[in-house]
């Protein structure tokens, strides 16, 4: 049913015409890219198939079969998943060991974070340079002070009984905060033209990029005790977090070089016949346009050690996983692992798969028409 | 075209000099022994086969290579390894790159007011007020707001120049400024760089345009092999040319 362009159009009058029916819309992208031969009709029908086949009977187990409230194992009659077991532990999942009567302040911590950030990623609201001091300095004073008390005649909750989801989230959120700027440090050190700085940090990099994450914690956790003088004990989350800070930095290095390696030589031969100094240079020019193009890899990284502080657990922290394992190793409810660990994993997804979203609108945000 | 910099110092006052400057990549000997002496207001062309050491030795000037032998003074400060020389002479001397070097995630405007806001310490209201000055000289005040990426590369190139126009410098260095450009973009260039030089301003261009270099140059300089092989006012170096070298050179380039 093709229209013919009648003769009578005379050259340059020829009407807009909308696009054959069957090329737009949900149709003409069905026909594209489902149905476009007889090869891929039958691949799409198999794969179909096997999304059927495999979602169903999880859908069966995690929804349709399942026991969501109740107080014990015997509430779980049905052969679904027992989500009894994770709503009866979910505190201890969320808080750890932190006293019951004081939740109240983590949950005003855990506000006062989804404000800051709020205000940090919605573009339309004002004030930027202020939410980023407040970020970076009121709240993470804040937070400690109400996190540990002993001021405003808050008591005192020693960083043992800190756990759970909000453990899991203070070693992430003080990991990634620390451990930009510190690598960026490194990536502009390892880039020096002064031999020693380049040396120092070179070395470093290379040697916590070398040994695992593990080896880190059960070095700041065992080791360094024995070699602190006695009497001298720093606090274990703390040696905790300096190990993730110091690993992941040297990470971050080198996902930054990477970025600082792609921006053409023109740009730093600009920026120096402007009479910009070196950090000028760095901070206006360089800088901005590496770490936009690095924001992938820079969001891998955060991904990663938001998941690997789960390796806390060896050293006796009880992050988000090892709250869920100690509560299904409990007698009263052995056997609901399954749900345990399916419960942890949809957390850890949550917050991967937000951080995944926010930085592809950042891209979105500061593509400013220049493709590589 | 600035104002500044204007025709009342028109004296013979030097000032870029180069006294025996030697270069090397490595091994290779880029520059040989290169004297030349720019004058206040003067026009100079410099031209030669590539790899003849031209934008070499323009790029020696606001120390972005670094000469190794001889001594080059800019407006009587000596260029060497002090950084704050350096620092004090980049100030002074302007410089448009073959790839235009616009920071592609700034605007044009930002592009503009970034040195004067940050190197010379301006208000920002005052550098926006030069910035857009400068960008109507060039003719394109109505692309201010935006990116690089989203103008042409003539347009590019006529932010480029507007941008080191805005550090306020008596000397500007053109390294092929219209080189990278398609034709019809080419002459919307050198128009501002001929209303350039009809201003006052001292220029040091290295490019094949020799149109540019008959009507605007007060001498035209001939480069290769590292040394400067012939220099001279534009009618006696197009019409009479004294090397064997340049006519060849000249031959080559004029034959279309």
């Amino acid at each position: 049913m093709q229209r013919q362009s009648p003769e009578h159009y005379t050259p340059g009058n020829h009407p807009t015409w909308a696009p054959p029916a069957n090329t737009v819309g949900i149709m003409g992208w069905l026909r594209e890219n489902l149905f476009s031969n007889w090869t891929n009709t039958l691949l799409t029908c198999a794969a179909l198939y096997l999304i059927y086949s495999a979602f169903v009977p999880l859908l069966g187990w995690a929804v349709i079969n399942a026991d969501w409230v109740g107080d014990s194992r015997d509430d779980c009659s049905s052969s679904g998943a027992c989500w009894v077991f994770v709503y009866v532990r979910f505190e201890q999942f969320m808080y750890g060991f932190y006293p019951k009567s004081e939740y109240y302040r983590v949950n005003l911590t855990g506000l006062l974070l989804v404000a800051t950030l709020t205000w940090l990623m919605v573009g339309r609201l004002p004030y930027k340079r202020l939410a980023v001091i407040f970020a970076l300095i009121i709240f993470p004073i804040t937070a400690f002070l109400l996190l540990s008390g002993g001021v405003l005649g808050m008591p005192q909750v020693e960083t043992s009984k800190w756990g759970g989801l909000t453990l899991t989230l203070l070693l992430s959120l003080v990991g990634m905060v620390a451990a930009l700027p510190i690598g960026i440090v490194l990536a502009l050190g390892r880039r020096s033209e002064m031999p020693i700085v380049r040396a120092v940090c070179t070395a470093f990099i290379e040697l916590w990029r070398g040994v695992p994450l593990i080896t880190v914690l059960f070095m700041s956790s065992v080791m360094l005790p024995l070699f602190l003088p006695e009497g001298v004990d720093f606090n274990k989350l703390l040696r905790a977090l300096i190990g993730i800070i110091m690993f992941q930095s040297a990470y971050m290095a080198e996902v930054v070089r990477g970025g600082l390696q792609a921006i053409p030589k023109g740009q730093y031969e600009a920026a120096d016949a402007l009479g910009l100094s070196y950090w000028k240079k760095m901070g206006f020019i360089i800088l901005p346009q590496a770490l936009k193009l690095v924001i992938p890899g820079i969001v891998n990284t955060f991904i990663a050690l938001f998941k690997d502080t789960t390796l806390v657990l060896i050293i006796g922290l009880f992050d988000l996983l090892a709250m869920v394992q100690a509560a299904f190793t409990d007698p009263k409810w052995l056997g609901f692992a399954l749900e345990g660990y399916v419960f942890a994993a949809f957390i850890f997804w949550l917050f991967c798969f937000g951080m995944s979203r926010y930085s592809m609108a950042l891209e979105q945000k500061l593509h400013t028409g220049h493709k590589r | 075209m600035t104002d500044s910099a204007t025709a009342s110092d028109r004296s013979p006052e030097v000032c870029v000099q180069l006294n025996g400057v030697h270069k090397w990549y490595g091994e290779f000997h880029v520059l040989k022994n290169i004297n030349l002496e720019v004058c206040r207001g003067e026009r100079i062309v410099i031209c030669g086969p590539s790899g003849s050491g031209k934008s070499t030795m323009i790029r020696c000037i606001n120390h972005l290579e670094e000469h190794q032998q001889g001594q080059i003074i800019v407006d009587g400060i000596e260029l060497t390894n002090d950084i704050k020389h350096i620092d004090q002479i980049r100030r002074e001397v302007g410089m448009v790159f073959q790839h235009f070097n616009l920071f592609p995630h700034l605007t044009a405007l930002e592009n503009c007011t970034l040195g004067p806001i940050w190197v010379r310490k301006e208000p920002k209201h005052k550098a926006i007020e030069t910035a857009m000055h400068y960008l109507e000289k060039v003719k394109i005040p109505d692309q201010a707001h935006k990116y690089p990426g989203q103008l042409s590369g003539g347009q590019q190139q006529r932010v480029a120049i507007a941008r080191s126009l805005c550090m306020n410098p008596r000397i500007m260095l053109f390294d092929e400024p219209t080189s990278a450009l398609d034709p019809e973009m080419i002459k919307e260039v050198l128009d501002t760089m001929v209303s350039l030089a009809e201003s006052g301003m001292t220029m040091l261009c290295v490019t094949h345009e020799m149109g540019f270099a008959k009507t605007v140059a007060n001498r035209v300089i001939f480069m290769d092999g590292g040394e400067v092989i012939e220099a001279n006012e534009p009618h006696e170096f197009f019409d009479n040319p004294q090397h064997d070298r340049t006519k060849l050179f000249l031959s080559q380039i004029l034959q279309h």
